[in-house]
């Protein structure tokens, strides 16, 4: 790894304040992401600013019917939460099935959604449960955040503190993982909320994570897995590498919407 | 507790593994280390128009930077292919020029073209980002028949059409004649997957030079220390052999990549003697990728007649072998005598016939993976088997049972002598334990929940034990195949064994010490077994092709022989008794039929002080010898691999897999089942999971874990193994050798269970989910 | 550079250390602790697999300087003398040939049964098999891991 300054911050601002202290600085979470790409020699930040150990970052909360989770909350623990087993069990489903033990242990739901990877988990779950997205600055409606392949409306200086998620009627995730990677090929999360029926599907579009107007139409109209059956999902505008075309996509697409519904 | 032949020991080996005290060559650091970065080609084929190390040389702890031309100058060789494989015409293999670092052209991504020595590896990783090489861009190709068409890109000047060889084996005009006579002609369009060994121990090299004693001393990651440092010698002119000690220490897997003697060793050798520093470099798994040799990468075409009754008469094959972008050690006998020797299966055919053409492309050069050329024969004779069943409308298994070898030896039109087997018996064995009779309940259960099942079967042969180094020399190998050992007793009566085996995984150091306490009736304690160093260890042919068994123990039983007759004289000196009358029971020399007899240690006292041995006779208790076995041996065996389908997704799932192999004797079935186990999630891996993939341009898409699906223990079954066997003939312990099979015989098992659950018989490997739901679509 | 504090093993050890020193890093060439290996680039092979209190990382995606006052143990500290019952498991059940993923496969086990018997759940073969997603192995084809951890589960 090419040499960097590593800086454990105590609060926001010292957060801040030491990532103006480097040219190419970057916060650290759990890092699952951006130390293998320092490894790989694919990134070179000059300061590493660890928010971890930031006050009120970690941890889940219910704020009513909203459940609050802190951006430094490792997916073990999104997995393991009465809170996310009480109001959002889907949720907690999708953070046992990210990446590997070790990797539940130490990356963060505020890491995963701050680097957006197209086959990432949680970008899926927060757009279709109609997340917030809180920030030192604002707060971010989920269907501003998510941008494109590693783009979020992050601006800079800003740092992701928590995420806020509406209590859904029902949700469910379904992914089929990469074989390689184990990241989603295709990842469907379904959510019947307060505005119907919300469908994200990670892993499989060009541009990241997306939602579905005909899965969404479907399913607010017949909350069930038979309703998947009648919707065309268009192989347009999805990924293809070695490991799966459009088409085999767009395949999966409904299996995965309709093992999602069906829990 | 028995520690014999046939016990279950529990490894010697394991505690220094399981308690972290293992010692790999990563885990070597010596004084005044130095690290080694390469600076690699990022293009597939292209010339080096200059190589500007000025900035990298000016950075932070760099030592030196060196580069190809340095290399050559100071008189180092080619890396050269140890078999000549001649044409059928009669010419000579067109081997192109390979410097370790490449001089005028690069001929892959990751040829190596210069190397940055620096104080630690972050900074030689550093450096070599920094030395400027000026690429005029080549096109490249990368696969082998896009390479051999007309106007692909010329990648050695003295391999015109880039064809290595053009070479044929058996009887064309004969095996056209018995097709053309076929009642029934079976045709399939073939290709063997291109796999990555990926041994979790990445490689590793560090290497010493000593200026008082002009000497080098070189640990790596190797599976045979001797032939490294041969090579190294004799063709690499790194240093005489009394000058170069070579050390494998605790390798982590090998699987045939660290057969090979690569730049790397060769280079950190050199540069330890230009820049007077002890220099390490160990490979990532990204650099694993793009340099490791890989394996496999076969396409072919191929003909089976059948009469009416079924009987195989004549096997016609194509095959064009994917050599990469240089002949690596012993590529070319892997697609011709490891492969097409096998052609014949386990069957009695009279006729077969194959071409094989070996090619050069802008891809890492291929050779050996665990099989080494004998999954792919059995991959396509297996493939075709279980097809022409369907075609005909046969029961595969009858069908396969109707055409077997009975009767041994037997001569194959391929130049193979099977020496002994009983193919029915593990086929029968491997029936009954998958329990093929409750198949079709099985499938129609399967049915009510949604899920497509299906069985299939391989039947195998391989051959191992490689090999008589007569045999051998006479087909073009550069090396002998023998192996040797010695055998000293201390004086204190404990053992230690010298092998010219490498044992990286294959518990050499139980099973091989199990036979020398079982015959000698010590505790197994004592007996300890050295492998791995050439100042230690005379000289060995390594591990490779499943031959520590069948040549490294019969090695071992020579010396323990010579032993033995040693013994026996001391204590018929000893004990005033005739040679003929001495037994050796229990710990104990003794007098048949009598109470006389000598503790086991203090005949190794007695040899030792040498006070009262008989005239003439030398003191000490040591003996060496070398084996070179008569015959190949030839390990076969039946699997069942029994799937079922997710039609919605393609996912397939391993529901049974049940194997019933020949090994012929078993020392310890624990070790032996646990290389079947291995074997056969290598061979799953290359069904459903693994493929190297190169674009047009020849970069490698398939450059890390993210890409390249090794297999995970969710993707594998646990596995019904069992042992039906005949001794092999031709060794004195008649082991046939267990470490290749399940590489061997699981790929067409599993491709032909797939293929009967989803009906379509067009599948190629790996079956991903996506390549089985197409296939499905495509039925239909 | 940065001086970081940490428990190895039980014992208190204290460096410099440049920041971007990997844990891994740390463990084998500062402290010469050598059981923990690296096997992929990626996260993913579980080589390097260690506790960092108490719970399974991969050492090779982890910061050392990131790490200080923290507890890691390493293979080598795993049991004091004597065997972990993971250990004795693994060669009881030949769960190992090479030996390179074995010591971040026993970590992740001896991780996997603290987290079942810690949340009470019964540990399958299907489960271990997943819960082993995160370590790769070359050698073995798994079988006789999967019965060393559900032997080992029996005893912890």
């Amino acid at each position: 790894m090419y040499p960097t300054k590593y800086h454990k911050a105590a609060s926001v601002d010292d957060a801040i304040a030491a990532l103006a202290g480097g040219e190419d600085g970057k916060f650290l979470a759990g890092g699952m992401t951006l130390i293998a790409t320092m490894k790989q020699h694919l990134a070179a930040p000059d300061v590493l600013v660890d928010i971890r150990a930031i006050d009120g970052m970690k941890g889940v909360t219910a704020d009513g019917d909203t459940l609050v989770i802190g951006a430094a909350t490792t997916h073990a623990e999104v997995a393991a939460s009465d809170t996310v087993l009480g109001l959002c069990p889907a949720l907690a489903c999708l953070a046992a099935g990210i990446g590997d033990p070790m990797v539940r242990q130490a990356g963060t739901i505020g890491g995963s959604i701050a680097n957006n990877d197209p086959a990432a988990d949680y970008p899926a779950a927060l757009l279709a449960l109609g997340a917030t997205i809180v920030t030192n600055a604002r707060e971010i409606a989920a269907d501003e955040f998510f941008e494109g392949l590693f783009t979020t409306a992050l601006e800079e200086n800003e740092i992701i503190t928590a995420v806020r998620i509406p209590k859904p009627a029902a949700a469910g995730y379904a992914k089929f993982r990469q074989p390689a990677s184990l990241f989603a090929l295709v990842g469907v999360f379904v959510a019947q909320t307060a505005d119907g029926a919300r469908v994200a599907i990670t892993g499989a579009g060009e541009d990241g994570v997306f939602r579905h107007d005909g899965l969404e139409a479907a399913l607010s109209a017949n909350w069930s897995a038979d309703a998947v059956d009648g919707v065309e999902v268009s192989s347009d505008g999805l990924m293809t590498d070695i490991h799966a075309d459009p088409a085999y996509r767009a395949n999966l697409i409904k299996v995965m919407a309709k093992r999602a519904v069906a829990g | 507790m028995s520690t014999g032949i046939g016990a279950r020991v529990p490894r010697k080996e394991d505690k220094r593994f399981i308690t972290g005290k293992g010692r790999y060559t990563d885990d070597i650091r010596t004084d005044n280390q130095a690290y080694a970065a390469f600076v690699r080609s990022p293009h597939a084929h292209a010339r080096i128009a200059s190589i500007d190390t000025s900035d990298a040389l000016a950075m932070d702890g760099v030592i030196d930077v060196l580069n190809g031309k340095q290399l050559t100058g100071d008189g180092i060789g080619n890396i050269i292919c140890g078999w000549a494989v001649t044409s059928k015409d009669g010419s000579p293999m067109n081997m192109g020029a390979w410097s370790a670092l490449a001089t005028e052209k690069v001929r892959y991504v990751g040829d190596a073209v210069a190397v940055v020595i620096a104080e630690t590896q972050a900074q030689a990783r550093i450096a070599a980002e920094a030395v400027v090489v000026d690429y005029d861009m080549l096109p490249a190709v990368a696969t082998a028949d896009k390479a051999l068409a007309d106007g692909a890109p010329q990648i050695h000047d003295n391999a015109p059409g880039n064809l290595i060889y053009d070479w044929e084996i058996g009887d064309a005009a004969a095996t056209d004649a018995a097709l053309a006579g076929a009642a029934h002609v079976t045709e399939m369009a073939l290709t063997n997957n291109r796999l990555s060994p990926n041994p979790m121990e990445p490689r590793s090299a560090v290497a010493t030079y000593d200026t008082a004693e002009d000497h080098y001393t070189l640990y790596t990651t190797s599976q045979n220390p001797h032939v490294a440092r041969l090579v190294l010698s004799a063709f690499y002119n790194v240093a005489p052999e009394h000058k170069l000690r070579v050390i494998a220490p605790d390798v982590g897997g090998g699987f045939g990549a660290k057969i090979y003697i690569y730049p790397e060793e060769i280079t950190c050798l050199w540069a330890s003697m230009k820049t007077q520093r002890s220099v390490k470099w160990t490979s990532d798994r990204s650099e694993a990728f793009l340099t490791d040799a890989h394996g496999r990468d076969h396409i072919s075409t191929a003909k089976m007649g059948f009469d009416a009754d079924g009987k195989v008469v004549g096997l016609k094959v194509d095959t064009i072998a994917n050599f990469g972008a240089y002949m690596s050690l012993f590529s070319s006998a892997v697609p011709t005598y490891l492969y097409a020797t096998l052609l014949s299966g386990q069957y009695d055919i009279a006729n077969i016939h194959c071409n094989v053409r070996g090619v050069y492309t802008n891809t890492v050069p291929v050779d050996a993976y665990r099989g080494a050329g004998r999954p792919e024969a059995c991959y396509l004779i297996e493939r075709m088997m279980e097809t022409a069943a369907r075609e005909m409308g046969k029961d595969p298994a009858e069908l396969r049972r109707a055409n077997f070898v009975r009767s041994f030896p037997h001569e194959t039109p391929v130049i193979m002598t099977y020496d002994s087997g009983d193919f029915g018996a593990n086929l029968d064995q491997a029936m009954q334990a998958a329990d093929v009779a409750g198949f079709a309940t099985r499938k129609a259960e399967a049915a009510s929940r949604g899920k497509l099942r299906g069985i299939g079967y391989s039947s195998y042969i391989e051959a191992c034990g490689i090999a008589p180094s007569a045999a051998v020399g006479s087909l073009g190998a550069g090396v002998g195949l023998w192996e040797s050992a010695e055998v000293r007793v201390n004086p204190v009566g404990t053992i230690e064994v010298l092998t010219g085996s490498h044992s990286h995984g294959q518990g050499h150091e139980t099973t091989f010490a199990q036979i020398v306490a079982e015959r000698f009736g010590i505790p197994i304690e004592n007996v300890s077994i050295v492998h791995g160093d050439t100042d230690k260890v005379q000289f060995g042919m390594g591990t490779y092709g499943s031959r520590s068994g069948a040549v490294g123990m019969s090695a071992i039983v020579k010396a323990m022989d010579k032993v033995e007759a040693k013994v026996k004289k001391i204590a018929a000196h000893v004990l005033e008794a005739s040679e003929a009358d001495i037994v050796i029971e229990g710990g104990e020399v003794k007098v048949a039929g009598t109470d006389k007899a000598m503790a086991w240690h203090e005949v190794g006292l007695s040899a030792y002080t040498a006070h009262n041995l008989p005239p003439d006779m030398e003191p000490g208790l040591k003996e060496g010898a070398f084996y070179d076995p008569s015959n190949f041996t030839f390990p076969a065996g039946t699997y069942i691999c029994e799937v079922e389908v997710d039609p919605e997704t393609g996912v397939t799932e391993i529901v049974q897999f049940t194997a019933s192999d020949d090994f012929g004797t078993i020392i310890n079935p624990m070790i032996v089942e646990g290389q079947v186990h291995g074997g056969i999630a290598q061979g799953v891996g290359q069904a459903m999971l693994e493929q190297v993939v190169y674009d047009d341009e020849g970069q490698l898409i398939t450059g890390s874990y993210m890409d390249y699906a090794m297999p995970r223990a969710a993707d594998l079954p646990s596995y019904g193994v069992h042992h039906a066997s005949t001794v092999c003939p031709g060794n004195p312990l008649g082991i046939k050798g267990c470490g290749e099979a399940g590489a061997i015989g699981t790929p067409p098992a599993v491709i032909n269970a797939i293929t009967d659950a989803i009906g379509n018989n067009n599948l190629a490997m790996p079956a991903t989910p996506q390549a089985v739901w197409k296939a499905l679509q495509a039925a239909n | 550079m940065t001086n970081i504090t940490l428990t190895v093993n039980g014992k208190s050890v204290s460096r410099d250390i440049p920041d971007e020193t990997l844990l891994s890093e740390f463990l084998r060439e500062h402290l010469r602790l050598t059981g923990t290996h690296v096997g992929c680039d990626t996260s993913q092979c579980g080589a390097c697999v260690v506790h960092v209190d108490g719970k399974a990382a991969k050492s090779c995606t982890t910061l050392a300087v990131a790490l200080d006052g923290a507890q890691v143990t390493t293979i080598e500290g795993l049991a004091n003398g004597d065997l972990h019952p993971m250990q004795e498991a693994f060669t009881e059940h030949h769960g190992l040939q090479c030996g390179f993923c074995t010591p971040g496969m026993i970590m992740a086990s001896v991780d996997i049964v603290n987290r079942y018997k810690a949340e009470g759940r019964t540990l399958t073969e299907k489960a271990i098999r997943h819960e082993l997603e995160g370590n790769i192995c070359r050698c073995t084809g798994y079988h006789n891991i999967v019965k060393a951890v559900e032997s080992a589960a029996a005893k912890m």
